[in-house]
């Protein structure tokens, strides 16, 4: 054993010893830590909560002034008039028809250019190209908004001069501008994930790479580009600000895509906006919208996540 | 007999070649699309904003009259939104996630706060506006000011941070908590000393793609009421405010009255791609220069 | 300056099934019909050993047979994995470790533990070395500059870093990395030193270089090094344990079990005959 006769000598063990009795305020702190972090987390199952408990309410409060049936199947929405109407079914309509523009756009774009970076580009090309897409998707929509009207919508003016001056098209093109960076980056993440022996098999028959990327590598990867796709459509139907700023606020009920159409959340911009007292239908029918769309988003959003879980292939 | 006709075959080959070469432009061309349309934008906004944007303009208030208005007022309302925005993410985000990542068991409760999580990431920011304005803005009866904007952000953009930081520890390599538990440490002292340290510049990187999606959001921010009136500069998060996305949008609708209220909505875009691009590089910088190779 | 040590505990009477090892020196650790399961799989089975004081203890076997498994279960590593189920008795100077009321940060500051892959934080040689001591609450500045440094010594990396100290640990070599371990571990003064495969990611040089430090450490510290290598075992071990399929088939003076092993299957795995 070492000698203990020098007076410098340290001896560590003893002093863990020493410091670990007198170690009980951080036993305590090593307790409550865990507890400050779980009420941390508790904030998301709270907002959660938090949103559909006042979606909820209000809405129960607005099913009673408004007859549920009234308002899903109601085509006309007059909710300023002597005579309110609240029929949601125009929103509904502006919604999908700009959605479905979106998709128009941003579908075959995205899945064209996820195809090009996942099974064309050198990893070179695809280590610029992809970063430059992405700051697509950071731009606010704010932005987009401000171009669709500024600058998109005179566009297509000039050369069809029937479109007005608010209108759903424009917002749905700029939309599905938005959306191909989502698209494209997350079908080209479902086709990289597939093995490359699944190609080779196909080039060894002698399949170009088109070929092979038709019949191989787009069939192994469906559920994911399927759930891209679904992603995309439920970002369309949350977007707000491009719809707000250039399709204006007509209520009607049309499909004709020159006009001015209101989508669910332009409603709730343009009712939350003005001055809706507490308490007024007006005030009400914000939340029964907010809630439609809430579920419209949800399902799209639950959809997705099966489809890409069920379907995942497994290599 | 053979089955092929090798010379239909040739022929056919030399289609699908074609093909292939014709479509893989076309590929391109489409992957350009966007890259197109973002310099087209930027370009755009640029050309409109720019000779807008003088000392006045940055440090001047709001006005009616195009060419005295300023934006000071919405830069400082962005400022003190950043302010509340920055610290509550961050410290709820990165708690949370070490809370999912290393206390909680996996099970039925790990997978259900994680589909929670992603579910909210999906929840239109539209939505996040009516839960502030009921809870912050009429339950807490804060009225619309910053603290209310920010907290209804904070909310918004959680779930961007939680999951970056939920990557960043999984990224810490086992053998260094083993280190650290090896030599008797406790659960906190790993975390806090081996675990947090290596995973920060990828909860940073997160933290601060979070505060440029808040920023940027209008949508929440016209569901609080943000008014569109001439409003002393906040000087505190108990202020009401304007913020640099409302005052675009403010401007843009307007542009229609005002031609050049567009001019001055360009100029607003400019600052505010301005200061998105300098956060953005900030945590590339971060990313890059912080990362621990093991 | 000198190195103190924990005097031991007097000196227990072995238990009489051991009568073979009646002459050696007391007992730290005694294992008696260790179970554990991951989940359905059976990894250690009925294991019982005796680890000796101020020996180095090597465990040698195939792949997979339980050897980590067993060094982790002597500082309760193992508990690290949610699925782990023990049972059994291992004690430690005659304390249950396994028992609930034994902190495991306890017992891990007695029995320290170097990785087999070199693991330094990345962090500074210093900050490395002074880990240990400063999460145990030593904050006295002399007092660490003293523990680094003798540490340093102890793990014979002292003259090779003195004057860069304050550089980051992933600046050294693998073999400096893992005398650097050795020496983070070493700052607590730990009793007992679990080594896993310790040279198995070094170079021949550095291999040597580790060895030789292991034998000098003996004199102070009892020692279990899991070994691939069977050369390596019989070269500094006192003892071996030879495990298969999460049993201890044989275990004995290392010479002995070298020279002239009772089982058939030991022969057959230290002549290369499997595995
Ligand atoms: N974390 C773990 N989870 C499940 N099984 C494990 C784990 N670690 C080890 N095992 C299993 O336990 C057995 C023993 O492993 P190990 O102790 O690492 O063997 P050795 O170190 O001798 O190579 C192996 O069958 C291994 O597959
Ligand atoms: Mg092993």
């Amino acid at each position: 054993m070492a000698s203990n006769s020098h007076n410098e000598d340290v001896r560590v063990r003893d002093l863990i010893t020493e410091k670990r009795a007198k170690k009980s305020i951080s036993q305590i702190f090593e307790k409550i830590i865990p507890i400050i972090l779980f009420s941390f987390a508790l904030i998301t199952i709270l907002t959660t909560i938090g949103i559909i408990y006042t979606l909820l309410v209000e809405t129960i409060e607005f099913f009673k002034r408004v007859p549920i049936w009234d308002f899903f199947t109601g085509t006309v929405l007059r909710p300023l008039s002597q005579d309110p109407q609240f029929g949601v079914l125009p929103l509904i309509n502006g919604t999908i028809i700009s959605s479905v523009i979106a998709m128009l756009v941003a579908g075959p774009i995205g899945i064209m250019a996820a195809i090009y970076l996942s099974e064309y580009a050198s990893d070179k090309i695809r280590r610029v190209l992809k970063p430059m897409l992405e700051v697509l998707a950071g731009i606010p929509t704010i932005v987009y908004g401000f171009f669709a009207f500024t600058f998109v919508t005179p566009l297509i003016r000039s050369i069809w001069p029937d479109v007005e001056a608010t209108n759903i098209l424009s917002p749905g093109i700029v939309m599905g501008i938005m959306i191909i960076p989502m698209i494209a980056s997350l079908s080209e993440d479902a086709m990289s994930s597939v093995p490359n022996s699944i190609r080779d098999g196909a080039y060894a028959l002698g399949a170009t790479r088109l070929e092979t990327t038709f019949k191989v590598v787009i069939p192994a990867a469906l559920s994911g580009i399927i759930a891209s796709f679904i992603l995309g459509i439920s970002r369309a139907i949350g977007e707000t600000m491009i719809v707000t700023i250039a399709s204006g606020s007509s209520k009607n009920f049309t499909f004709d895509i020159t006009e001015s159409m209101q989508t669910m959340t332009a409603y709730i911009v343009e009712v939350a906006g003005g001055d809706a007292g507490a308490g007024t239908t007006i005030y009400y029918s914000l939340y029964a919208v907010a809630m439609t769309l809430f579920v419209f988003t949800l399902l799209m959003n639950l959809l997705a996540r099966y489809v890409s879980r069920k379907f995942r292939e497994e290599y | 007999m053979k089955l092929m006709d090798p010379s239909k075959m040739q022929a056919r080959m030399h289609r699908r070649i074609y093909q292939n070469n014709i479509l893989k432009y076309i590929f391109l061309l489409a992957t350009l699309f966007g890259l197109v349309v973002l310099a087209t934008l930027i370009i755009r906004v640029l050309n409109d904003g720019l000779g807008w944007i003088d000392f006045n303009f940055l440090t001047g208030r709001l006005s009616n009259d195009a060419e005295r208005a300023g934006i000071m007022g919405a830069i400082l309302g962005t400022f003190w939104l950043m302010v509340v925005v920055a610290p509550v993410t961050l410290i709820v985000g990165i708690g949370t996630a070490i809370f999912l990542e290393l206390y909680l068991k996996k099970g039925k409760a790990q997978s259900f706060i994680q589909t929670n999580i992603s579910n909210l990431a999906g929840v239109p920011s539209i939505v996040y506006g009516i839960l502030g304005l009921t809870i912050f803005v009429r339950l807490m009866d804060m009225g619309n000011i910053v603290l209310a904007g920010g907290l209804t952000l904070s909310l918004l953009v959680l779930p961007i941070i939680i999951v970056a930081a939920q990557e960043a520890i999984r990224a810490v390599p086992s053998f260094l908590t083993e280190a650290s538990y090896g030599m008797g440490a406790t659960k906190w002292q790993t975390i806090k000393n081996i675990i947090l340290p290596a995973a920060l510049p990828g909860m940073l990187t997160g933290a601060i793609l979070a505060l440029s999606r808040a920023i940027g959001e209008t949508a929440p921010l016209t569901v609080i009421g943000i008014p569109a009136l001439i409003i002393p500069f906040p000087s505190g998060i108990t202020d009401k405010f304007t913020a640099l996305p409302m005052q675009i949008y403010y401007w843009t609708l307007d542009s229609s009255l005002v031609a050049e209220y567009a001019n001055l909505a360009a100029a607003t875009i400019v600052v505010l791609l301005l200061l998105l691009f300098i956060l953005n590089s900030t945590a590339i910088f971060i990313r890059n220069k912080f990362q621990q190779r093991y | 300056m000198s190195i103190s040590f924990v005097t031991e505990t007097p000196k227990k009477e072995l238990p009489s099934i051991h009568e073979a090892n009646k002459q050696s020196n007391q007992v730290v650790f005694d294992t008696k019909q260790l179970n554990l399961w991951y989940g359905d799989t059976h990894a250690l089975k009925e294991v019982d050993l005796l680890i000796y004081e101020k020996e180095i203890t090597a465990i040698i076997g195939p792949s997979g047979c339980g050897k980590s498994t067993y060094l982790k279960t002597l500082n309760r590593m193992v508990e690290l994995v949610p699925t782990v189920k023990i049972s059994g008795n291992i004690t430690y100077k005659n304390k249950d470790i396994l028992d609930r009321s034994f902190k495991v940060e306890e017992l891990r500051t007695l029995v320290g533990m170097v990785f087999q892959k070199p693991n330094p934080f990345p962090k500074s040689i210093y900050d490395n070395v002074a880990y240990g001591a400063k999460i145990h609450g030593i904050r006295n500045k002399k007092i660490l500059d003293e523990i680094v440094e003798r540490s340093l010594k102890g793990a014979a990396l002292w003259d090779e870093v003195k004057d860069r100290l304050k550089e980051n640990a992933y600046g050294l070599s693998g073999g400096q990395q893992q005398r650097l371990c050795i020496a983070r571990t070493l700052a607590i003064e730990p009793d007992v030193i679990l080594m896993d495969e310790p040279t198995s990611a070094l170079d021949p040089i550095s291999t040597s270089k580790i060895e030789e430090l292991i034998q000098t450490l003996k004199k102070d510290y009892s020692i279990i090094i899991v070994t691939h290598n069977m050369q390596q075992a019989a070269r500094i071990s006192d003892r071996t344990a030879f495990f298969l399929n999460g049993e201890v088939v044989e275990y004995d003076k290392t010479e002995k079990l070298f020279s002239n092993p009772n089982d058939k299957r030991t022969e057959d795995y230290i002549t290369g005959r499997f595995g």
